[in-house]
């Protein structure tokens, strides 16, 4: 676990810093339909302002935001996301993520851009879980663990 | 292979074989349909994200695996043991 720092400019900075990075990185996700953007630079933004108030609030504080275990079962979720989209298209008979067969009743076209923003959402959880995770299993054979 | 790699085309040459309508076996390409169609497929008008997430969706389920295996194998590997 990582002590939490002894200047006061570093934690006020980056615990004010850190909502707008998690806004930012939400408005990356969503914005992938309309320009640059996406579910893995969304879900790395996200994941930096995590790894950000782990760094400089410590560990303990950060986890009252986003628990260490629960990094790793976020990630796996992300990918059962975009796995289980193309399942629930198989599963009406259409071909492994063909958004067109997605059981949500509008016309085709409709059903592929929210099929698109689905796969980005999975993206994006499985980017913040598995970065998280990295983090946090480098920093458990810290000295002060 | 690096002799070779002096003869490809240029970086955004449209007269390039991959940016062929018809290719030279006479099969359509797939860069035209996908420009000339991704927003009436989609209903999304960024091009980019219809090509990595509905065209090559499957790519990218792949490249998210990849991700995750490797968040994995550093669980895997720094975790420390339970004695």
């Amino acid at each position: 676990m990582i002590a939490p720092t002894d200047s006061p400019i570093i934690a006020v900075v980056s615990r004010g810093l850190a909502p707008f990075i998690q806004l930012f990185a939400l408005y990356v996700v969503f914005h992938g339909h309309y320009g640059p953007g996406g579910g893995f630079q969304g879900g790395a933004m996200f994941a930096a302002s995590l790894i950000l108030l782990r760094l400089s609030l410590g560990g303990e504080v950060a986890a009252y935001q986003f628990k260490n275990g629960w990094a790793t079962p976020l990630g796996a979720a992300g990918v059962a996301v975009f796995a289980g989209v193309g399942i629930l298209t198989m599963m009406r008979r259409g071909e492994y993520l063909n958004y067109a067969f997605l059981p949500l009743g509008l016309e085709a076209a409709s059903l592929r851009s929210f099929g698109i923003l689905f796969i980005e959402i999975g993206v994006a959880m499985a980017l913040i879980g598995t970065l998280v995770a990295i983090f946090d299993d480098l920093v458990k054979g810290h000295e002060s663990d | 292979m690096i002799s070779v790699s002096f003869h490809l085309p240029f970086h955004g040459d449209v007269h390039a074989p991959s940016h062929r309508e018809i290719s030279r076996t006479g099969s359509r390409g797939a860069a035209a349909y996908y420009i000339r169609n991704a927003e009436r497929d989609a209903k999304t008008i960024n091009m980019v994200t219809v090509t990595l997430a509905d065209y090559r969706g499957f790519d990218t389920l792949g490249e998210t695996v990849v991700v995750f295996t490797a968040g994995i194998v550093c669980y895997l590997v720094l975790r420390r043991r339970r004695e």
